[in-house]
């Protein structure tokens, strides 16, 4: 059974060699190849669910040593996997919603004459991914890490004829590599204080190491959790991510690879059990993030981008969770889970809106699509239910448990941590209703107006039917789209009900990440009380503002608030300022030094050797006394030196 | 007659106060010295054949004559290697006059080699276009016939070709195999001389830009009489203070382990400042030949002007020779003096390594740029020389093997890139030609590289076992001085690359001609063997390691 685990790497990988190998030949069947890898990725990871349901609790997990990766005396690193009901969640996370993604793709790439090529990033995204959460060790989790990265990269800049495309891909690149760095120096600290980087040692000898020294650890594992779940204050590439096709904007940037934060902290929980300083950071940063995004999500007009701001509010809850130790990990975990079928099934949603209007993504330019996109408006509003945790679905019990959570960690710190997770969730009610209302409900804003932008993507399929300026005729999207959409949605309804009832998902993951039930100053039912009257605010809110009232085409200039929202809150003009310009000038100090001092010195030598070099070569001026006359004085010189060596 | 022992036919003579009848016979040992006896004898084949055989024949003649007799040499040098001559069988043949070592066999062979790929591009006929339907050579038609004049138009026209050269090399060589192995001083100073007068004359025998190859041949010859005469004052300083031209009784009086003063020399035997004088001006006649500062005026003049299959020769053969002779000089006779000699050794080294290096860098010409890094390689090897350890003896004699053979393939290149005054050898016409020529510039960015000391190429292999063996001897900062200046060298043969390979070629550059097998080997085995000893150089450093014991 262990054996069957590489297969679920090895089964995508195959299918990106092939598709990225096999050139033009493959192009029409492409797709379907991609589907194929990822369905029996899948496949194979429901048999290995399946074993491991069948063993008791304490014995599930499976191990498989491939080879020896570095076998140095004194640095050894394997390749090497591990299958425990945590990897497990991922793996079929990551596998079943990746399957229904690339299914939907086939149909959302239908035009594009690249999508082989799609599909094969699609594959190796799927390949690293699962490498990442595979891995028995930090190492190989790196170069899944580095996967999974690239594939971002890939993937957001895959319409790289567009200017903004390649920025963002690039953007999104550089701010991982500050991420990456942090694991980087996360597993060489691993190295110096443990001898090892494999999961069982380093996690289990916590006990016996410097509080100072698991600290710093966990503070670098914590910056590369910024960097790949977009956390504060490395957030400010995923909103400019959303240039990527929608399938992977719902697949990477939603579901899944955003996540390897989460994962990534869970993983190490033993580190930052024993690290509280750590702890408290990681609960800073994701209180934080969950108010930076959901802010940023209710100023945002571009519906892709208003979600984006959701999806790092959402994982600001995960790692809050995370952050609180024993108490929050399943929870994190679970919200993790949840998250991942509604957030892909909402922007599956919204890619079926912006196919049926001409890739038009100014929620502004929407209005009544409910009539026009049956399908698209029950997924997506099920979708939507659930994210703000309309009670009963999936939402609801994830996200109630997380503030639960916050507020079991007691003390100042519960207060405030529990207060800010209300509060997000407030937001989450209002943008999220906004988003609704103005895309399926309201006066048709797109009719009589041309909507289509020159510079939106030629690649999108929509265009080439409609034209450059044609008025938007919505419709349903192909079935190809809607059946992972309706997948999705029967998740996120019935998803959290399935993993909160008898607590199955708690006593599943419990074996792996260890549990306590913190101390709450609340009763669960007053949290629960709290967060249901925290969203009827906010829908009431949103209701007042776009519900009741009509929706202007043109956004209004709004107060200032909202417009540094809509500047995602200036984290461009922050980073610009202090990164960018405070790296000119530390790079244009070093260019001046370089000139002046570096190369003056180097300068000067080369050009004193050169006119040395021309003064002596004067000397040679071709006649043969003067010739002799040097050998006459050379021999001079040699006796008298000579001579006087032996004087002395 | 005294008491001082009978070391050699010469010394008796010399102090010959008694009858001559006392003379004994010399014993010769005829095997022992048969590389040596065949070229010679080759040579005076070769002096017959000129006289005898019809002129249309003499060049396959004396092609074929050569290439034998140097063969068979090397292979005499093999033999007498294999037997054991090289290292435990080593002793002074001819009465004294001549060491059989290892060093000498070492060194020999790869003289012998050097002259019989030298021999390959002397012996080119393709890469002139013919002369009135005759091959023509890179020697003079006639070389007694003025420049210019009607006498060498028509010798041009009767299709003369000097193929006196092969016997003047053969010569050459003879006189190059027995300096390194010349065991007193009255040898050294022949063997000198019978190398030197054959290269004075084929310096002046080049069929293009005949006046300047007959003003380098002259410059050559008036300067390397100039240092003989030092030497041969040098000598005679020495048998003053020993009273005897042999190195091991010179190196005994040296010692102190011989006092007994000869009657008649009563007043100068054992007097140090003959002994330091007269050494001086030995060891400067031979830096003349190796071409070190302040002695190498000489050879940027004479390695342009000079026919360049003569000067890739010159070059990598009279390089190989000199610094074998020096090398035992310095070793074997004067060892007692090492604390002398090697402060003055440093500075020549010093001034030679960086003089060479630094004026290469405002050159233009390719072959005056060989010169000037022919120079500063002199420098790099006295720095193997100042090892005074047995490593420094073993790492001159690899990075002599391995230099002359990059030697004679640069030179050979440089003889392929022509335009119709000849050779092209002003750097500029190089230009782009590794866009014309990718292969010709590929295997000379090669031997550049090979100069540059790069690893993967004999050069580095070689620099690396000198500088060693300079910092294990207690040189550091001469090993110091020894990389700066390759790194100053290394610019110059860099931009040599960059010109041929990332520039524009100009609208009338040169073209490259497509020589013979005979250059074309020349140049492949300087490519192979540069590569060989690059990559795997461990073999030849044994060998060289082996053979870097000197007989006493």
């Amino acid at each position: 059974m262990e054996n069957l685990i590489a297969l679920l790497v090895a089964a995508p990988l195959l299918g990106a060699a092939v598709l990225l190998c096999g050139g033009r030949r493959l192009d029409a069947v492409g797709h379907w190849i991609g589907v194929l890898m990822s369905s029996a990725s899948f496949v194979f990871g429901v048999i290995l669910f399946a074993d491991l349901l069948g063993k008791d609790a304490e014995h599930r997990t499976l191990m498989q040593h491939l080879f020896s990766w570095v076998p140095v005396e004194g640095f050894q690193a394997d390749v090497a996997f591990r299958l425990d009901q945590l990897s497990v969640t991922f793996v079929l996370l990551i596998t079943g919603v990746g399957s229904l993604i690339h299914l939907y793709s086939v149909g959302y790439m239908e035009h594009d004459e690249r999508r082989r090529r799609f599909f094969g990033y699609l594959n190796l995204f799927l390949a690293a991914m699962l490498l990442l959460v595979l891995a028995d060790n930090y190492l190989l989790l790196y170069v899944g890490w580095e996967g999974v990265g690239l594939a971002s990269y890939l993937l957001i800049g895959f319409w790289q004829h567009k200017p903004s495309a390649a920025t963002a891909a690039k953007k999104a690149f550089l701010v991982n590599r500050v991420g990456d760095m942090g694991l980087s120096i996360a597993i060489m600290l691993m190295f110096t204080t443990f001898g090892t980087f494999a999961f069982g040692p380093v996690l289990s000898h916590t006990g016996d190491t410097s509080e100072g020294k698991l600290t710093a650890i966990g503070l670098m594992l914590l910056l590369a959790a910024c960097g790949k779940s977009a956390q504060v204050p490395l957030q400010s590439w995923l909103g400019d991510a959303m240039e990527g096709p929608t399938p992977v904007s719902a697949l990477i940037h939603a579901a899944t690879m955003v996540t390897a934060g989460v994962y990534l902290i869970v993983r190490s929980g033993a580190i930052f059990n024993a690290a509280p300083d750590a702890q408290l950071a990681v609960t800073v940063v994701g209180a934080v993030t969950l108010l930076f995004g959901a802010i940023v999500g209710c100023a945002k007009d571009d519906i892709k981008k208003a979600l984006a701001g959701s999806t790092m509010s959402q994982i600001g809850y995960m790692v809050l969770a995370a952050g609180l130790g024993p108490i929050g990990y399943v929870f994190a975990i679970m919200h993790l889970v949840t998250h991942g079928f509604f957030k892909a099934g909402l922007f599956l949603g919204a890619g079926s809106v912006m196919h049926g209007m001409n890739d038009e993504v100014d929620m502004r330019k929407y209005g009544g699509l409910r009539k026009y996109m049956p399908v698209t408006f029950i997924t997506f509003g099920l979708g939507y239910l659930a994210i703000i945790g309309f009670p009963g679905l999936s939402g609801f019990f994830s996200k109630d448990k997380i503030i639960e959570a916050a507020f079991a960690k007691g003390g100042t710190e519960g207060w405030i941590l529990g207060t800010c997770a209300l509060l997000g969730a407030a937001i989450t009610a209002f943008y999220m209703t906004r988003v609704m209302l103005m895309t399926f409900f309201g006066e048709e804003r797109w009719k009589n107006q041309p909507t289509r932008s020159p510079e939106a993507p030629s690649a999108e399929p929509a265009a080439e039917h409609h034209g450059e300026h044609a008025e938007p005729h919505p419709h349903e999207s192909p079935k190809v789209m809607t059946i992972p959409m309706i997948v999705l949605a029967v998740g996120s309804v019935f998803g959290g009900a399935f993993f909160s009832i008898g607590d199955r998902f708690l006593h599943w993951l419990e074996p792996v990440t260890g549990h306590s039930e913190g101390d709450s100053p609340l009763s669960a039912a007053a949290v629960t009380g709290g967060t249901m009257v925290c969203l009827l605010i906010g829908v009431g809110i949103a209701w007042a503002m776009y519900g009741r009232r009509p929706v202007p085409a043109v956004a209004p200039r709004g107060s200032l608030l909202t417009r540094a929202a809509r500047r995602d809150l200036l984290q461009d003009d922050f980073n610009h300022v202090v990164l960018v310009r405070g790296g000119e000038h530390l790079t244009r100090s070093l260019v001046y030094v370089d000139h002046t001092l570096v190369d003056g010195v180097v300068n000067g030598t080369a050009a004193s050797v050169g006119g040395l070099s021309g003064r002596m070569r004067k000397l040679q001026n071709g006649f043969a006394r003067s010739y002799a006359v040097s050998m006459f004085g050379g021999a001079a010189i040699l006796i008298a030196a000579t001579l006087l060596m032996r004087a002395v | 007659m005294s008491a001082t022992a009978v070391h050699s036919l010469w010394t008796t003579a010399a102090a010959g106060t008694d009858s001559i009848s006392k003379i004994p016979a010399p014993k010769i040992e005829y095997g022992q010295l048969s590389p040596t006896l065949i070229v010679v004898g080759a040579a005076i084949v070769g002096v017959l054949i000129e006289a005898f055989v019809p002129r249309r024949s003499r060049y396959y003649a004396q092609v074929f004559v050569s290439a034998v007799a140097l063969c068979a040499a090397f292979a005499a040098v093999v033999a007498l290697a294999a037997d054991g001559y090289g290292t435990t069988k080593a002793h002074i043949a001819a009465m004294g006059a001549i060491a059989v070592d290892g060093p000498s066999l070492f060194l020999q062979g790869t003289i012998l080699l050097a002259g019989l790929v030298g021999l390959f591009t002397f012996a080119e006929r393709r890469l002139d276009p013919e002369a009135h339907g005759n091959r023509v050579d890179s020697f003079a038609a006639q070389a007694a016939s003025v420049p210019g004049s009607d006498s060498e138009k028509a010798a041009v026209k009767a299709g003369f070709t000097t193929t006196e050269v092969f016997p003047l090399l053969l010569f050459a060589i003879a006189g190059m195999l027995v300096f390194p192995s010349a065991n007193d001083l009255l040898t050294l100073f022949v063997a000198l001389e019978v190398f030197s007068l054959p290269l004075y004359l084929l310096c002046a025998l080049a069929r293009r830009k005949r006046l300047m190859s007959q003003e380098a041949a002259v410059k050559y010859f008036l300067l390397g009489a100039f240092a003989s005469a030092f030497t041969l004052f040098g000598i005679a300083l020495l048998y003053g203070y020993a009273g005897s031209v042999s190195y091991a009784r010179i190196a005994q009086v040296v010692d102190g382990t011989v006092t007994n003063v000869d009657p008649a020399l009563a007043d100068t035997m054992g007097n140090d400042a003959l002994l330091l004088v007269g050494g001086a001006m030995i060891v400067m006649g031979l830096l003349f030949k190796v071409g070190a500062v302040p002695f190498h005026m000489w050879t940027p003049d004479v390695y342009q002007g000079a026919p360049t299959p003569v000067t890739g020769f010159m070059a990598a053969a009279t390089k190989v020779a000199a610094f074998g002779a020096l090398l035992r000089l310095l070793y074997v006779v004067l060892p007692g003096l090492r604390w002398d000699w090697r402060p003055v050794m440093w500075a020549v080294a010093i001034v030679t390594m960086l003089g060479g290096a630094i004026v290469a860098i405002t050159q233009t010409d390719i072959k005056r740029l060989l010169a000037y890094s022919s120079i500063a390689h002199a420098g790099f090897i006295l720095a193997g020389v100042i090892a005074t350890s047995k490593d420094g003896v073993s790492s001159v004699l690899f990075y002599l093997g391995a230099y002359s053979f990059v030697t004679i393939g640069a030179f050979a290149v440089v003889t392929l890139v022509r335009d119709a005054g000849g050779e092209a050898t002003h750097l500029s016409k190089w230009a782009g030609l590794g866009r014309r020529s990718p292969l010709v510039a590929a295997v000379f960015a090669v031997f550049l590289l090979a100069f540059a000391g790069i690893p993967l190429t004999s050069g580095f292999a070689g620099k690396f076992a000198v500088f060693k063996a300079a910092a294990e001897g207690g040189a550091a900062p001469l090993v110091v001085v020894g990389v700066i200046s390759s790194a100053v060298a290394a610019f110059f043969y860099i931009r040599v690359i960059v010109l041929m390979f990332f520039s524009e070629p100009r609208p009338e550059g040169p073209t490259v001609a497509v020589p013979s097998p005979l250059t074309m080997t020349a140049i492949g085995l300087g490519v192979v063997v540069t590569l060989v000893l690059g990559v795997a150089p461990q073999y030849f450093l044994d060998l060289a390691s082996q053979a870097g014991v000197f007989v006493r």
